[in-house]
């Protein structure tokens, strides 16, 4: 789950990262009240990427366009995400931007600390024009970020003086925030060299949902949509597409390869879900339920390769709720008989492998459109 | 022989009491693996069918002379459950769970790689050696025993073009589950090792899919060590960026991740790419011709 970024700057300050005195409101009203010099910077609250091109941070010198300003963002959506809240931020004299994360590094199989005196741009986009200039250092998972690693990095940087301690505090207090909160990404960028010191302009923090038991945290997710939030909380990985093919299957391996099959007919998927293994009917019917309700789905390609399946609860799931719309079955596995006599019963048909039965759908959806 | 796994591998199954644990215990058994004892903390004194159970991994060792170990506890034990399998150096250990934390797992693969213990997973669908061993969740009834080697990020995917291999008359050495999860014990290039050196094994195949570079890893990897004939389908060619499909490590972020980088460079390292998976039999015969690969 990714955090906003004034959520992310709360954990920084309670943690002990310095973060600009910033502002956050909910409405243009409250913009009277707030006291910051000015400039300001108008920063909306949205979880997509690159939210600065698309017209989500503006600069502003007076409070009456400062308003007028708010009030547009909060009417505007930014790539698709509504705008809830604003962040008010002072403009700071900086001297140099810096970056600083802490992230997973999946082939060492350990996180590790990466900073580049680069700030401010896309760090991976610095790592494709000039390696060079990015610090990396894997993170010993029994003992944590030593402050004399932090040092290290502040180093390699061009830091110098008190600014090297500074440095190390803050890459030491980013691995207690992804230990302690079980983040699978803490990121500055930039982290700013004022005047005052190294100051966090920008947050991101990304937890780790699997963590969730032992965190007591609430779910936020809004980077998902109404329909993923809603398969979220019956514990079903549900991705939104753009096509008009609905796509269920057992196990995301073979969702997605249905995905590529169908895409391969000519065939746009309409969303992706994965029942997992041992899906019982009343699972099967509330996927059915959720793949249905996104606007547009002309035909339904249902994928079972049943292990720890069944096909008979399948079949169960489907025929209890009479899909509206035309549906293509693959079922082969574990009670296959059981379940394609359950579907012959209802008047559906089986197939034996993906390939007919994305052909299938791909045809029905086509049909639709006449 | 097979790799990782064999005839007089002696497994323990931990969470042997639970759902899960009881179904695929027997279904082990029933294929022949020696589930010589189960651990569920509390249970101990029991039997599932005719096999022990005891609270302690160290009381199953020593009183059955298990080494290997899969695991089917829930997420928020399987930390615990893991450490107490790496210190009785049972070796390899399978881990089923998903949804496991990422700290866990990061210090799990930690200390099981501190004393030398290979992990197959988390979040697998384990290994299935036909006619020799299983251990994990694989249906065995569509497998085959024969000269391909198959190592996988995924467990259905898997199941899918172990059927149509089967199919066409090409049986399996050993089929691999990685995991699905961003960190894994085993990776792509550890298991083409094992692969390249088991006698059984004619030609790999590598099912891989979107996110990491594990992929592009093995791509390097490939040339100057492996010598056997390998074919791999990348699934999640047509997968949107920014998007977890399904498994926790199948995400496209920016432009890392994706298919088609996977495919080019596996392509490059003389790969035979399947760009669906229903290609992949074919591909195979057509490379390997002769009956003397069924």
């Amino acid at each position: 789950m990714k955090l906003h970024e004034y959520q992310a700057k709360e954990l920084f300050s309670t943690y002990g990262i310095p973060v600009p005195a910033e502002q956050l409101i909910e409405n243009v009203e409250s913009m009277d009240a707030i006291m910051l010099p000015f400039p300001w910077v108008l920063k909306a609250q949205v979880l997509v990427g690159g939210r600065g091109k698309a017209g989500g941070i503006k600069r502003t010198w007076n409070r009456a366009e400062a308003k007028e300003l708010a009030d547009t963002m909060f009417r505007q959506t930014i790539k698709g995400s509504p705008v809830r809240k604003i962040l008010v931020a002072p403009s700071v004299p900086i001297e140099q931007e810096y970056y600083i994360s802490l992230v997973l590094d999946r082939s060492h199989k350990a996180f590790a600390l990466v900073a580049s005196a680069e700030g401010g741009m896309e760090i991976e986009e610095v790592a494709r024009t000039a390696p060079e200039k990015i610090y990396r250092r894997d993170i010993d998972p029994w003992r944590g970020l030593m402050p004399y690693e932090g040092r290290l990095a502040a180093k390699a940087l061009g830091l110098s003086g008190a600014r090297i301690m500074e440095f190390a505090q803050i890459a030491v207090a980013l691995d207690r925030i992804l230990v302690q909160e079980d983040a699978e990404l803490v990121e500055i960028n930039p982290l700013a060299l004022t005047p005052a010191g190294l100051l966090a302009l920008d947050a991101k923090i990304i937890l780790d949902d699997s963590a969730r038991f032992r965190q007591n945290r609430a779910s936020n997710d809004e980077e998902a949509t109404p329909l993923e939030q809603k398969a979220k909380s019956l514990g079903l990985a549900y991705v939104e597409l753009e096509g008009c093919v609905a796509v269920i299957g057992c196990g995301a391996g073979l969702v997605m390869a249905s995905l590529d099959v169908l895409n391969s007919m000519g065939a746009k998927p309409a969303n992706f879900l994965d029942i997992g293994g041992g899906a019982s009917a009343e699972l099967m019917r509330q996927g059915l339920a959720i793949v249905l309700e996104k606007p547009g789905v002309r035909s339904v390609l249902i994928n079972i390769f049943a292990g720890i399946t069944r096909c008979d609860e399948v079949a169960k799931g489907i025929v209890d709720y009479g899909p509206q719309v035309p549906i293509s079955v693959r079922m082969t596995g574990t009670n296959e008989e059981l379940g394609i006599r359950l579907l012959h019963e209802h008047g559906y048909h089986a197939f034996h492998t993906m390939e007919e039965a994305a052909s299938h759908a791909a045809r029905l959806a086509r049909e639709e459109v006449r | 022989m097979a790799i990782l796994i064999h005839s007089d591998t002696r497994v323990i199954v931990q969470g042997i009491t639970g759902h899960q644990g009881q179904f695929h215990a027997r279904a082990m058994a029933a294929n022949g693996t020696k589930v010589v004892a189960g651990v569920t903390p509390g249970k101990g004194g029991q039997f599932v069918d005719s096999i022990p159970v005891f609270d302690t991994v160290r009381e199953a060792v020593e009183s059955t002379g298990a080494n290997a170990w899969v695991c089917f506890v829930p997420a928020a034990m399987a930390k615990d459950a893991a450490y107490e399998a790496i210190d009785h150096e049972l070796n390899p250990i399978v881990i089923i769970t998903e949804h496991i934390p990422i700290h866990d797992t990061v210090k799990i693969l930690s200390l099981a790689a501190n004393r030398k213990i290979r992990v197959v997973g988390p979040n697998t669908a384990g290994i299935f050696a036909p006619g020799h061993c299983k251990m994990g969740i694989m249906p065995a009834h569509i497998f085959r025993p024969g000269p391909i080697g198959l190592v996988s990020r995924s467990g259905t995917l898997t199941y899918e073009i172990v059927s149509q291999l089967s199919r066409h008359g090409f049986g399996q050495s050993t089929a691999v589950g990685l995991g699905g999860d961003p960190v894994v014990g085993l990776s792509f290039i550890e298991v083409l090792g094992l692969f390249e050196q088991d006698p059984e094994t004619k030609a790999v195949v590598l099912i891989g899919e979107i996110g990491g570079s594990a992929e592009e890893e093995a791509a390097r990897f490939i040339p100057g060590n492996i010598t056997k004939p390998v074919f791999a389908y990348i699934a999640g060619r047509t997968a949107p960026t920014g998007k977890r499909m399904g498994h926790a490590g199948a995400l496209i972020s920016g432009t890392s991740g994706s298919a088609e980088t996977k495919t080019k460079a596996l392509a490059e390292a003389g790969v035979h790419i399947a760009q669906l998976p229903g290609e992949l039999p074919h591909l195979v015969e057509q490379t390997l011709g002769g009956n003397e690969f069924r």
